[in-house]
C-alpha cells in the first residue's frame, strides 16, 4: 500500500520534474532563434531535410485520402443530390481537419523520429558535449535551426496535403463518378473562406509543428546517451507528438470553430 | 604568450577541497589538485573513479557541490555563460570516444570552431586546417569521413581539433584505451611534442601507467573520491604507499579490493533463494 502511493508519488515528481525541463528547455531554444539570422544556410539544411524529404509521404498520403473523401463523399451526399457540393465538403474536411492533422502524424513519423534520433545519437557519442567544449552552444547551433524548420515545414507540407487531396477528390468526383466540373470548383470557391478556413488550418498546422518540434528535439536532447535510451525516446517522440496532435486539435477545433 | 603576473603562470589549473556527488554516491570526496604551466600532468586511477567527471568539472559542464577549480586565476563555476565560453576557448578537451561531428568531412570537423569562432576568409581557414592536420600527421585524410578512420587515426584528428583554436591547455580523457601499439606509440609521442613544441599545458587522464608515466612530469593517483598519491613518475615507482603500488604496479588485489562490496560469501549461500 504505501509501496504503490510512493511509486506514485516518485512517478509524479518524475513528470513534473522533466515537464519543468522541458519548458526551460523551450525557452532556450526560443532565446537562440535570433542567433539564427546571421547563418541561413543552418535553416536551409534543416527546411530541406525535414521538409523536403517528408514531401513524398506526404504527397502520396494527401492523394489518397481526398480520393478516399472524394468516394465516401459522393456516397453520401447523391442520396440527398447534393453530389455539386462534394468540392466544398473535400475541401473543408481538408483545409480545417485533415491537412493539417494528418500532415502533422505522418511528419511525427518521418521527420519527428528521425529528429530524435539524431539528437539522441550526437549525445550518446558525445558530439554535443565537444560542442559545448568548444564553445559552441549546442542549443543555438543544432538545435534551433531545426526546431525553426519544423515551424516552418509543417504548415506548407500540410498546404500541399490539401492541395493535392482537393486534386485526388476532383478526379475521383468529377473523372470518375460524374459530379459536374464546374460546381465542384464554384462551391469550393464560393463556400471556403480564407480567414475562417484557410488561416484556421494554418495556424493549426504552425501549432502542430511547434509542439511536434519540440517534442521531437527534447526527447533527443533528454535522452538517456545509450543506444536503448535513444531508441526509446525515438518512439516516445512518435507517440508523444501522435497524442499531443490529436488533443491540440480538439481544443483549437472548439475554439476557431464554435 | 600572455604576460600575467608570476604567481598565477605557475599554476593553470588549481583545485581546492572538490566535493562532487551523482545522487548519493560521492564520486569526489575532497581532492586538491595543481596544474602547472607547461607540463604533462597524468591525472590515474581505475575505471569508475571519476576522471572523466574531473575534467568535466575543469571544463564547467558540471558543477561541483563544494570546493573551487580555478583556471588561470578565474573560478570556473562563477563565470557567467559568456565568459565560461571565452574560457573554453583557451581549453582543448579530447573525448574518449574523439567526439567528431559524424556529418562532415575531416577537413570540415576541424574547420569547424575555427569558423564557428572567427569570420576569417576562407583561405585563411584552410591553411589554419591543413596546418593543424601537418602537425598530427593527417594532412592527406582531410577529405575522409570520420566513419573511414581507424581509431588512432580519429583520435589524432580530434587532437588536431582541439588545437584548432590555439589553447592554452588540452585536456585528453583516455587517449591510448582500445589503440593498438603502434596508434599508442604515435599518440604518445604526439602528445609531448605538442605539449612542447605549442607551449602548452596538458592533462592526461588516464589507467594506462607505463604509457602515460612515461611522458609525465607529474602524476596524481585518484582512489575512492580521494587523492592516494602524487609525484614525479619516478618518486611514485619508489613509493611506500600500498595505495598507489598497487595500481602503478598493477596488481590484484589489495587495498582497492577485487571484491565489488557484498555480504558475507558463506552466508550468502547459505541464505539460499531471496536474492
Ligand atoms: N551521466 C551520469 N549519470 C550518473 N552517473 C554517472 C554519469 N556519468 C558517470 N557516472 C558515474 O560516475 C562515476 C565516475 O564516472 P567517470 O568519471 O566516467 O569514471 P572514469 O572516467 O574514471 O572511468 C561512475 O561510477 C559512473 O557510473
Ligand atoms: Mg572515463
Amino acid at each position: 500500500m504505501m509501496g504503490g502511493l510512493q511509486r506514485l508519488g516518485r512517478s509524479a515528481l518524475l513528470f513534473f520534474e522533466r515537464l519543468g525541463r522541458g519548458n526551460l528547455f523551450l525557452l532556450r531554444v526560443l532565446a537562440g532563434l535570433p542567433s539564427l539570422l546571421p547563418r541561413g544556410h543552418l535553416l536551409v539544411q534543416q527546411l530541406y531535410s525535414v521538409g523536403v524529404l517528408s514531401l513524398l509521404i506526404i504527397a502520396v498520403a494527401g492523394l489518397f485520402v481526398g480520393m478516399v473523401l472524394g468516394l465516401q463523399g459522393y456516397y453520401t451526399l447523391v442520396d440527398f443530390g447534393a453530389e455539386e457540393s462534394l468540392g466544398v465538403m473535400v475541401a473543408l474536411s481538408l483545409v480545417r481537419e485533415l491537412g493539417p492533422v494528418v500532415a502533422g502524424l505522418l511528419f511525427a513519423g518521418r521527420a519527428g523520429s528521425a529528429l530524435t534520433a539524431e539528437i539522441g545519437l550526437m549525445k550518446a557519442t558525445e558530439q554535443l558535449s565537444g560542442m559545448e567544449m568548444m564553445a559552441v552552444d549546442p542549443v543555438k547551433r543544432v538545435i534551433a535551426p531545426r526546431f525553426l524548420a519544423c515551424v516552418i515545414a509543417l504548415p506548407l507540407l500540410a498546404a500541399i496535403f490539401s492541395a493535392i487531396g482537393v486534386m485526388g477528390g476532383y478526379f475521383v468526383g468529377v473523372g470518375l463518378l460524374g459530379v459536374d466540373d464546374g460546381a465542384f470548383w464554384s462551391q469550393i470557391q464560393n463556400r471556403v473562406d480564407f480567414f475562417d478556413d484557410v488561416m484556421n488550418g494554418v495556424i493549426k498546422s504552425v501549432a502542430f509543428g511547434f509542439v511536434a518540434a519540440w517534442i521531437a528535439l527534447y526527447e533527443g536532447y533528454d535522452a538517456v546517451p545509450t543506444s536503448e535510451g535513444v531508441s526509446r525516446a525515438t518512439t516516445r517522440t512518435v507517440v508523444h507528438t501522435s497524442l499531443a496532435i490529436l488533443s491540440l486539435d480538439f481544443v483549437l477545433t472548439a475554439l476557431m470553430f464554435d | 604568450m600572455l604576460e600575467k603576473n608570476n604567481s598565477m603562470d605557475e599554476v593553470v589549473v588549481r583545485i581546492r577541497d572538490l566535493h562532487f556527488s551523482r545522487g548519493a554516491r560521492k564520486i569526489f570526496d575532497g581532492i586538491d589538485l595543481d596544474i602547472r604551466r607547461g607540463q604533462v600532468t597524468a591525472i590515474m586511477g581505475p575505471s569508475g573513479t571519476g576522471k572523466t567527471t574531473l575534467l568535466k568539472l575543469i571544463g564547467g559542464q558540471l558543477k561541483p557541490q563544494r570546493g573551487t577549480i580555478e583556471v588561470a586565476g578565474q573560478n570556473v563555476h562563477k563565470l557567467s555563460r559568456s565568459k565560461l565560453y571565452e574560457l573554453r576557448k583557451r581549453m582543448g578537451m579530447l573525448f574518449q570516444s574523439g567526439a567528431l561531428l559524424t556529418d562532415i568531412t575531416v577537413f570540415d570537423n576541424i574547420a569547424f570552431p575555427i569558423r564557428e569562432h572567427s569570420r576569417l576568409p576562407e583561405s585563411m581557414v584552410r591553411d589554419l586546417v591543413l596546418m593543424k592536420l601537418e602537425a598530427v600527421g593527417l594532412r592527406g585524410a582531410r577529405q575522409l569521413m570520420p566513419s573511414e578512420l581507424s581509431g588512432g587515426m580519429a583520435r589524432r584528428v580530434a587532437l588536431a581539433r582541439a588545437i584548432a583554436l590555439d589553447p592554452m591547455m588540452i585536456m585528453y580523457d583516455e587517449p591510448f584505451t582500445g589503440q593498438d601499439p603502434i596508434s599508442m606509440g604515435v599518440l604518445v609521442q604526439l602528445i609531448r611534442k605538442l605539449n612542447d613544441a605549442l607551449d602548452l599545458t596538458s592533462i592526461i587522464v588516464s589507467h594506462d601507467v607505463a604509457e602515460t608515466s612515461a611522458i609525465s612530469d607529474y602524476i596524481y593517483v585518484l582512489s575512492n573520491g580521494r587523492v592516494v598519491g602524487h609525484g614525479t613518475p619516478k618518486a611514485l615507482q619508489e613509493t611506500d604507499s600500498a595505495w598507489v603500488k598497487q595500481f602503478v604496479q598493477g596488481l590484484p588485489d589489495g587495498p582497492v579490493p577485487f571484491h565489488y562490496p557484498a555480504p558475507d560469501y558463506a552466508e550468502e549461500l547459505l541464505a539460499g533463494g531471496e536474492s
